[in-house]
């Protein structure tokens, strides 16, 4: 089975977020599971990605408004840690993990592979919004490295002839 | 040895708890429960368990600083964040035994008191994340989780919280913090997460590993989980061994072994014929050992006397075409990225590292440079910091500049930039490439 492509909610529609009620049963279910609401936080927040894409200025004040925060605090929280989009994301987000393991076993090799078929490296995104690369840090999996790690799915033990083969078929993905 | 940690893999379907009760699942827990919480935590201190997530303190120890007349709730957080480099084996036991980890869990809940329990796991794993919510929901309907613990009486929830990745969060306060939901910012010790914990409550925190232990600890016995390995050092241990060897992967060996043995019996020996140069023997905020120290026993008293430390069990191989000023900086990168910016060493000692380094490798060093990076990791260790993250870094990279000085030292006097390599240690372009997002 092959990745499922990201769907960025486009800015307009995030301008001010109402949760619906799937949404709202969700996040009361998660509330259930911690002595504070602010404890929530980062699966409520895991949760929006997961549903607009990416966590826009107007997700962050409808998750303060929910949980009682104030939209600064979210954005703090969002802001420290790496997973969380606050642009709107490529369809495909080709993490490149560069850590030491990785890079020893050719983790350069698919980078500078990346950038003779796409033309972009770390940090860029293809023209047309189907591939962004970012260099991330050791994912947990250098036993199989070089690791890729495309939206929520790992690839491992790659070469640039399977990363040819893995973006033709992300490429070709259906919406 | 007979695998106790990953018995299951290879066995096909062996997530399922039917997979799981047909091996003797949920045994150590009706023992656990039958026993009482007192015996649990003899049992663990007879074993001589120590933790497995990076500090190895021993275990049952850890338990009995939870104040046992503090009123209101206790928890206990499973450490599955997995986050430092050349460390995957809590990964490979959730894919191969996730009712294991919720086992262990249930087991070091009770001998606590505690009746929620987190498992705190790493943004980026969501597939583990979903095979342990899977697993979780079968124990929920079986009645091995909820109200009524396997007919006892005891009452235990467990829930998975996700990271979003923060190397940080692996450290257990900067943990403790992020399953509060805020910045992952590691707290003052003491007082220590026994007393003061999540939400301000007696927490332990135990790593996925040393949790796996507890079911066989309970039904094989702590004599014979002491009996493997040497007082002190006991129980089987998960090595994630990554880098330049034949078969890297993860092995379950008695503590004890040598990392002769790891790398050349078990990994069948560096790739392409080439040669060992050095290895990070727990992970790489370990001290660095060279070839020559490859006899050294992969325990926790036999690293410490070897000036390193066993760590997560991560070792990192790096044969002879490995460029140790390189290494450096691809360390010096990930700590610099990950040092959660509260303490003035650790934040400008990791950027300052990454500087330097990179001024070497571009030909421009100066001959003080190698005294000023044991300089700077002076200052960021030994209780300069709120976390150990500034020695995380410290220590490994002043044990690459302390044994591998004439490399860099050669690199300084040629003045002339990193030759390209076909895989290159440092696999970003430019000086100070746009990492993150
Ligand atoms: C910077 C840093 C990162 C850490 N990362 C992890 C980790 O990813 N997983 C883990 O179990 N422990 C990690 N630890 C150790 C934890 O703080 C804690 O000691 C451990 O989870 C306790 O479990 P144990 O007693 O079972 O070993 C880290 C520590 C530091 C200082
Ligand atoms: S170094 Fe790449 S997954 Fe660990």
């Amino acid at each position: 089975m092959s990745t499922a492509p990201i769907h960025a909610a486009n800015p307009e529609e995030l301008r001010e977020v109402r949760f619906d009620a799937a949404m709202e049963s969700q996040i009361a279910e998660l509330l259930t599971h911690y002595p504070i609401p602010r404890a929530a936080l980062l699966p409520v927040l895991w949760l929006c990605q997961k549903r607009y894409g990416w966590i826009a200025p107007g997700v962050m004040e409808a998750v303060a408004a929910r949980l009682g925060l104030s939209p600064a605090y979210v954005q703090g929280v969002v802001t420290f840690y790496t997973m969380f989009h606050t642009t709107p994301p490529a369809r495909f987000v080709l993490q490149v993990c560069t850590t030491l393991s990785c890079a020893v076993c050719g983790a350069g090799e698919l980078l500078a592979h990346l950038r003779k078929r796409l033309g972009i490296g770390p940090g860029e995104r293809t023209p047309d919004g189907t591939f962004q690369i970012v260099g991330v840090q050791c994912l947990g999996a250098c036993g199989s490295a070089p690791v890729v790690q495309v939206n929520d799915d790992y690839y491992e033990n790659l070469d640039p002839a399977k990363l040819d083969a893995l973006l033709d078929e992300l490429a070709a993905a259906k919406e | 040895m007979e695998p106790t940690l990953l018995k299951a893999r290879g066995l096909e379907g062996s997530r399922t708890l039917a997979s799981y009760l047909s091996r003797g699942g949920y045994e150590g827990l009706r023992r656990a429960l039958a026993l009482g919480p007192q015996e649990v935590t003899k049992s663990v201190i007879d074993s001589e368990l120590r933790g497995r997530g990076g500090a190895g303190f021993p275990t049952g120890r850890k338990w009995t600083f939870v104040p046992k007349d503090h009123p209101g709730p206790r928890y206990l957080v499973c450490n599955a964040d997995e986050s430092e480099p050349g460390t995957f084996k809590d990964r490979e036991i959730i894919e191969h035994d996730p009712h294991l980890v919720i086992e262990g869990i249930a087991i070091a809940s009770f001998a606590i008191g505690a009746h929620t329990a987190y498992i705190y796991i790493r943004g980026e794993f969501v597939r583990w994340a979903n095979l342990l919510e899977q697993a979780l929901g079968e124990a929920r309907r079986e009645k091995i989780l909820g109200a009524d613990v396997l007919g006892s009486g005891y009452s235990l929830d467990i829930w998975v919280h996700r990271g979003a990745g923060a190397y940080i969060c692996g450290e257990e306060t900067s943990l403790l913090e992020s399953l509060e939901g805020k910045r992952g910012f590691p707290r003052l010790k003491p007082p220590f997460p026994a007393v003061v914990g999540a939400f301000g409550k007696p927490t332990v925190v135990n790593n996925v590993e040393t949790l796996a232990c507890l079911p066989s600890i309970l039904t094989r016995g702590p004599a014979w989980f002491a009996s493997i390995g040497r007082p002190r050092n006991t129980g089987p241990k998960l090595f994630s061994v990554s880098g330049h060897v034949v078969r890297p992967g993860v092995y379950e060996l008695p503590l004890g072994v040598t990392f002769r043995e790891i790398i050349f019996e078990h990994c069948g020996g560096i790739r392409a014929g080439r040669k060992l140069k050095a290895f990070f023997p727990g992970g790489s905020s370990a001290p660095v050992l060279t070839a020559a120290e490859v006899d050294t026993k992969a325990d926790f008293d036999a690293c410490a006397e070897a000036g390193t430390m066993l760590g997560s069990g991560g070792v990192i191989v790096l044969d002879e075409t490995v460029d140790m000023v390189e290494a450096a900086a691809n360390l010096a990168h990930f700590y610099a990225h990950e040092s959660c910016g509260q303490c003035t060493p650790c934040r400008e000692g990791s950027d300052w590292l990454v500087d330097i380094l990179h001024r070497i490798l571009a030909g421009h060093g100066r001959a003080e440079d190698p005294d000023t990076i044991l300089r700077i990791c002076r200052f960021a260790s030994q209780g300069m910091t709120i976390c150990p993250l500034g020695d995380a870094f410290s220590l490994p990279i002043s044990s690459i500049v302390s044994k591998f000085r004439d490399e860099f030292e050669r690199r300084i006097a040629a003045a002339t930039p990193a030759p390209p390599r076909k895989h290159p240690v440092l696999p970003w372009a430019g000086p100070r490439p746009g990492f993150g997002r």
